[in-house]
């Protein structure tokens, strides 16, 4: 039996009616981490003896017909960037290294209140920064789909897990598309929820004004089940917003007929890949079949997001990342005469590339003399791509673009470039920018049989919308719901 | 490019205020890779936003206060627990004056 193959919300099922017990379903899933993934490398610790130990206590409860939380037998991945009590928490990076955080982080919480059991936690871009998972200090995961392509990133590791069946669900983090990308890549269910929508409180930093927590799933019923347990708000995040979460299942139910829905035409210019573009058409006639009404739409600040994130990211990343020092926690220079070469030491042999050259950066935009010029005018210009959407959203319900422009790209292909790199995020970066929630989710594949991604953008804490748009592709769309097919163990020379 | 935006001298003077330390090789590397970042950044310029004001914070809702109220918090000993240096309940650093 392969339980592993499953989705979260038919082994929920199984358990529930006693077809199979939590045990055999997370060793199921610790089968399939042992067989494959020293080859994908998604997951940098693993949870086991706990994780048993949890799906014995839900054991216990069916036997005793005890009522079961939603999310009984779950296994979730969960990227290194989020607290989880007693493991070890890297954020992909060695500054971090033995770290052992005394606290769960609320989403965390939420989920194992929820019956969810944590498997481990997953590779990453080192401090979310990247797009490739390349950026991780211990090494990158490989895409299931093609081992010589990236997963996409930061939560490149959470994206691979799930699409290799190596758990049903996981968390990762979105400050610029770092959910979305990555699930696309993998084609999986990817939601960036609204900012304020899920508590940030055991996050570690990036950037705080644009950091949300959101899952990756097999399919969007799962999307809809995992949003709604670790929504709502948290006093321990003061930017977590007072609103009910209202039930996502229940509202994937309806359908969409009269659904107005726009088209930003400023996605389509260049660089798309023509595939990609493609299968984008295709949906946008299946929406059209199921009554929705398509026009297309201007946000006319879009060329502008990428300088404008890249300022606000960087220089709201030199801050948070000041408090690494290697006095409170992780590591320490072993090599250092006073203070001063002591933090100097350590940060510069703890951090790796990406993050030092995020740093600098964001330290020169905050730096005297140049506040204005960049930080300030970054932020000014922010509020003009917010306006772009407000716009929008006054005659629109949802907007459809890609989630990339492309699938997933070759290792090492643009690890090099900074700056072309930074392009892949092109199409999600304005969404965290505007605060907004999106979701991204397969829409076929190309002639390599790489997955493709389609983006859904929604109102600020309308994920309602944005998830029963999803549901009603998933639904009714004719492409094919494939797994990738990892014969690699066959193959000798990889 | 045309002309250098940041010089090397600046990127000297960035990472000292950034606590960070680069030998001459990775110097010049950054020099390069900062100035054509910040090349692309200008962009930004060929905006108005004169009269336009900056967004700091995304969603416009009301500062949540929490009650005023005394609760436990962690214990010293988890605090301290992942300092590789600790001494009588304090955080060790290297003798500063």
């Amino acid at each position: 039996m392969t339980l592993n193959r499953l989705t979260a919300h038919e082994v929920i099922n199984l358990i529930k009616k006693k077809k199979v017990t939590a045990f055999e379903v997370i060793q199921d899933i610790y089968n399939q981490i042992d067989k494959f993934d020293k080859i994908i490398k998604a997951f940098l610790i693993l949870n086991r003896k706990e994780a048993f130990q949890q799906a014995k206590e839900i054991d216990v409860k069916v036997k005793n017909g005890e009522e079961l939380p939603p999310l009984a037998g779950v296994a979730v991945a969960v990227k290194d960037i989020l607290t989880v009590k007693g493991v070890e928490t890297t954020c992909g990076s060695k500054i971090l290294k033995s770290f052992y955080p005394p606290y769960d982080a609320t989403a965390i919480s939420r989920l194992k209140e929820a019956g969810a059991i944590i498997i481990g936690k997953t590779n990453m871009d080192e401090f979310a920064m990247g797009s490739s998972n390349e950026n991780s200090a211990f090494g990158p995961t490989c895409n299931p789909w093609d081992l010589k392509r990236v997963p996409g990133g930061s939560s490149g590791g959470s994206a691979a897990a799930v699409a290799a069946d190596e758990a049903f669900a996981a968390l990762g983090t979105d400050t610029g598309g770092s959910v979305r990308q990555p699930a696309s890549f993998c084609g999986m269910v990817g939601l960036k929820p609204t900012y304020g929508r899920v508590s940030r409180y055991g996050l570690i930093a990036f950037a705080s004004s644009l950091d949300q927590i959101g899952p990756i799933t097999k399919d969007v019923t799962d999307c809809a089940l995992i949003t709604k347990i670790i929504s709502g708000h948290d006093t321990m995040d003061s930017t977590s917003v007072n609103l009910e979460v209202p039930d996502y299942l229940k509202s994937c139910q309806e359908g969409i007929e009269g659904l107005k829905i726009g088209v930003p035409k400023e996605y389509f210019i260049a660089g798309v890949d023509q595939e990609v573009k493609d299968a984008i058409d295709k949906t946008l006639k299946l929406f059209e079949k199921l009554g929705a009404k398509i026009e297309e739409v201007s946000l006319p600040h879009t060329e502008y997001s990428l300088p404008t994130y890249y300022l606000i990211a960087t220089a709201e990343a030199s801050s948070n990342l000041a408090r690494y020092d290697g006095v409170q926690y992780g590591y320490r220079t072993e090599d250092y005469e006073d203070l001063s070469s002591m933090y100097k030491k350590t940060r510069s042999e703890g951090f790796g590339n990406e993050v030092k050259r995020r740093i600098m950066l964001g330290t020169y935009a905050l730096s005297s003399g140049y506040y204005d010029a960049y930080y300030l005018k970054a932020q000014k210009v922010r509020t003009l791509i917010k306006e772009d959407f407000d716009k929008a959203f006054s005659k629109h319900d949802i907007l459809i673009t890609p989630t990339s422009p492309t699938p997933a790209f070759r290792l090492k292909e643009k690890i090099d470039d900074p700056l072309t790199m930074y392009l892949s995020d092109i199409y999600t970066i304005p969404i965290n920018l505007a605060g907004i929630p999106a979701i991204s989710l397969n829409c076929g594949y190309n002639k390599n049989n790489l997955p493709l991604g389609l983006q859904i953008i929604g109102k600020p804490f309308d994920e309602e919308t944005i998830l029963r748009a999803a549901y009603n592709f998933e639904q009714n769309s004719e492409v094919e719901r494939k797994k990738p097919e990892m014969n690699f163990l066959q193959q000798k020379s990889i | 490019m045309t002309e250098k935006i940041i010089t090397k001298k600046e990127v000297e003077y960035i990472a000292r205020l950034a606590q960070l330390e680069f030998n001459e090789e990775e110097k010049e590397e950054f020099t390069a890779q900062l100035n054509s970042i910040l090349d692309y950044f200008h962009k930004l310029n060929e905006l108005d936003t004169e009269n336009t004001p900056p967004t700091a914070y995304i969603i416009s809702m009301p500062n949540l206060l929490n009650e005023d109220k005394v609760e436990p918090s962690l214990p010293q000993e988890e605090v301290l627990s992942n300092a590789k240096y600790v001494k009588k309940g304090y955080f060790q650093v290297p003798k500063i004056i």
